[in-house]
């Protein structure tokens, strides 16, 4: 048993480290560590920043861009990245959109796509939850009828993240309403932004922060060239997507960075016995978080085998503890403080409610545990 | 990057399973409990398996084991609630071989045999969980060393044949405490049941004849962290048992007409349970991997708080979902319970490592 890194994973790591403190600009850098709103343009230096350097999609085939990075090269690469506080790199083009194509896509489609999201040229977003369908997707109602050479879609997506800033959108639709199989009647579609009859619409969340969005579908012509894998298979690609690599969902990276900077903020708490517990308990659980988090790591390198449902495990966990996390922080601030910080700090207690709401909501990632699992 | 078991190690935990799962079952275990409340025939055969030979140097007849080596020893004893003094075992030998002297040390093959027993005496009432809260007395007179004092819930002593003790001492290191090897045949012993149903002794001590074993408050420490790595190790396989028989019963127990793991609101609940399982076993791999690397208390202390707080949260819900079986004595769940409710314990608990922790 040997819970180290080897030699050449240290090493890579410091690579990753030093390019990162070289080549991340001072000015992001501080909006990241003091919680401060990240413009469209402050994603997308950053997103280029990655792609000059041929880093923004370490896990695409190589032909395409990827790095040719092994699973713990591509974790180290993704904790490395939360840890010195980049801002994020929106996951709806690189891993999510390009994902899809890369398995199910046809030649053309990749051609035209997948250079532009690396490059950033297009920024992606996600049309999944609709306002009757959330943790049941299957449920979905936004339609999509074909006339001729194109779809025309009519309906309704909620809590689309970063639709205000996207180019494209890839939805889940339904082609055929009439299968009593639900999920059979499904079908994947890449929509472009500027087509006539898509309206965004915002939804200010609690922290006050425009993220998310409603998105309305009003007789939208999609090209049928659009349309990923078959017609009606759109919920296979949706299981993919799903099943799809997630060894960073626990953001150990970038829960070790928030919790350096919570030791330094509230250095002068440290003597309350009250307040050390509940910070030792939080690190603890976080330090067991990354060694589960390795162990799910080795086993995938060792058996070649993609994480199971027990990766569900890690969402809740690195949910927990980034609230967690969040939730010390708030309360280290001085209640009789209103500086910058102080109220950014509670503004992302607000926010980070969202995380165990969103990607599958925790209750949802312990029904795939029971299932998937535990066999119940 | 590695955390499998190698070779060996697999090879030995499945034969300590194995022979529990033949030997030392539900049935047999409360047959020893009941009885002399340990196993002689036990006991020779994981002196058989080498289990005694296994924390110690070949030099001694042994096999040169860490605390890694012996994880899945006690994660198995932990998966069947062994009641026999292991652990006081290891940390005794380790303690002698550490410091013992040569005459103490040529013994210790008789040990890797099985036909000396020896146990570790360390607690004393009142000094809960910290390491120099030593009262009992070593003094020397004419060359000989003598101890006076009471050390409590000395767990083996009463099958021992020889006790490991610490005591305070003019001449001696650090904060005055030394290391001293005592023949229980010298001493007064008051045994009883512990709550998790193993034997432990409160040992009386007057002017006992002992002999020094080198060491002071920096070998006692090291001792008192694998003792945590290992309970750690142990607690994870009794959770790991109480996780699975719990849904095992989730399958099985029916109401309403369907298997009650069909309802939702225990089907988190159980999951929840593994959840710690996995995260305490990870933490009982930092502890092994720590303690052979020659210890980092604060990893040790981490590893402990994250064991206590999932041995309680295992234990209590795996009773509470088995309903009112779980308080049966008749299931092994609730033995299961007792065991945990001890681990969280042993070592230290959940506060003691807290606030070891926060001032490492």
């Amino acid at each position: 048993m040997d819970l180290n890194y080897s030699a050449e994973e240290l090493a890579f790591r410091d690579e990753v480290r030093a390019w990162l403190r070289a080549n991340l600009p001072q000015d992001l850098r501080e909006k990241v560590e003091n919680y401060q709103h990240l413009s469209r343009d402050d994603l997308m230096r950053w997103h280029r920043t990655l792609a000059k350097k041929g880093w923004v999609a370490p896990a695409w085939p190589k032909e395409w861009g990827g790095t040719g990075w092994n699973v713990v090269q591509r974790y180290i690469f993704d904790e490395e990245l939360g840890y010195a506080g980049t801002p994020p790199i929106i996951p709806f083009g690189i891993t999510m959109c390009a994902a899809v194509l890369l398995r199910f896509g046809t030649e053309a489609q990749k051609k035209r796509f997948l250079p532009r999201i690396y490059d950033g040229d297009d920024f992606w977003c996600q049309g999944y939850s609709e306002p009757g369908s959330g943790s049941d997707l299957a449920s979905l109602k936004s339609k999509a009828v074909r006339q001729g050479d194109h779809y025309v879609v009519n309906g309704q997506k909620i809590w689309t993240t970063l639709a205000h800033y996207a180019d494209w959108i890839f939805c889940l639709v339904r082609t055929d309403p009439t299968l009593e199989k639900r999920q059979e009647g499904i079908s994947f579609l890449l929509m472009d932004m500027k087509t006539p009859g898509i309206t965004v619409r915002p939804l200010i969340l609690m922290d006050g922060a425009h993220e998310v969005n409603e998105v309305f579908f009003d007789d939208v012509k999609v090209p049928v060239e659009n349309l990923v894998h078959e017609e009606g298979k759109g919920w296979t690609v949706a299981k993919y997507l799903l099943g799809h690599e997630r060894m960073n969902t626990g953001r150990v990276g970038e829960s070790r960075r928030q919790l350096a900077r919570l030791k330094e903020y509230a250095r002068g708490m440290m003597q309350d016995p009250r307040w050390r517990d509940r910070l030792s308990r939080l690190e603890v659980e976080l330090t067991a978080l990354e060694i589960t988090n390795l162990r799910f790591l080795d086993r995938m390198r060792r058996t070649g085998q993609p994480p199971g449902a027990d990766v569900s495990m890690l969402k809740i966990k690195g949910t927990e503890i980034q609230q967690g996390l969040a939730e010390l922080m708030m309360d280290a601030t001085d209640p009789a403080a209103s500086d910058p910080l102080a109220e950014a700090v509670r503004k992302r207690y607000l926010s980070m409610r969202k995380t165990t709401i969103y990607a599958g909501s925790n209750e949802i990632q312990r029904n795939i545990i029971a299932k998937m699992t535990l066999g119940l | 990057m590695n955390f499998d078991y190698n070779e060996e190690q697999q090879l030995l935990a499945d034969s300590v399973r194995r022979y529990l799962a033949k030997a030392y079952d539900f049935e047999s275990r409360k047959k020893i409990v009941a009885g002399q409340g340990w196993s002689a025939e036990a006991w020779a055969q994981f002196a058989e398996m080498g289990l005694m030979g296994l924390p110690l140097s070949a030099e001694h007849g042994g096999f040169g084991g860490g605390a890694v080596d012996l994880m899945g020893v006690m994660e198995a004893f932990g998966e069947a609630l062994v009641v026999e003094p292991y652990l006081p075992l290891v940390l005794a030998v380790r303690l002698i071989e550490r410091g013992g002297s040569a005459a103490q040390r040529e013994a210790l093959p008789r040990v890797v045999e099985g036909k000396t027993r020896l146990a570790f005496a360390h607690n004393e009432k009142g000094a809960r969980f910290a390491l120099d809260a030593v009262r009992t007395q070593a003094s020397r007179k004419d060359g000989r060393w003598r101890l006076d004092g009471e050390k409590a819930a000395v767990v083996g002593a009463s099958s021992a044949d020889q006790l490991v003790v610490s005591a305070r001492a003019q001449e001696s290191n650090e904060a005055g405490i030394a290391l001293f090897l005592v023949d229980t045949g010298k001493v007064s012993l008051q045994t009883y049941r512990t709550m998790d149903e193993r034997l432990a002794s409160d040992v009386v001590l007057r002017g006992a004849d002992a002999e020094p074993v080198e060491g002071g408050l920096g070998a006692l420490g090291e001792a008192l962290d694998l003792g945590t790595a290992l309970v750690c190790a142990e607690a994870v396989g009794a959770m790991k048992f109480a996780c699975d028989t719990t849904l095992e019963y989730l399958k099985t127990r029916k109401q309403f007409g369907v298997p009650i793991g069909t309802f939702q609101a225990l089907q988190h609940r159980i999951v929840d349970l593994y959840i710690s399982l996995e995260q305490a076993r990870s933490m009982a791999c930092l502890a092994a991997s720590k303690a052979d690397a020659g210890g980092d208390p604060r990893s040790i202390s981490a590893a402990k708080i994250r064991i206590a707080d999932a041995a309680r949260h295992v234990s209590q819900e795996a009773v509470q979902l088995h309903g009112g079986m779980g308080m049966s004595e008749e299931l092994k769940v609730s033995h299961a319970f007792r065991r945990l409710t001890v681990l969280a314990r042993e070592f230290g608990d959940a506060d003691h490592h807290l606030a070891r922790f926060a001032a490492l």
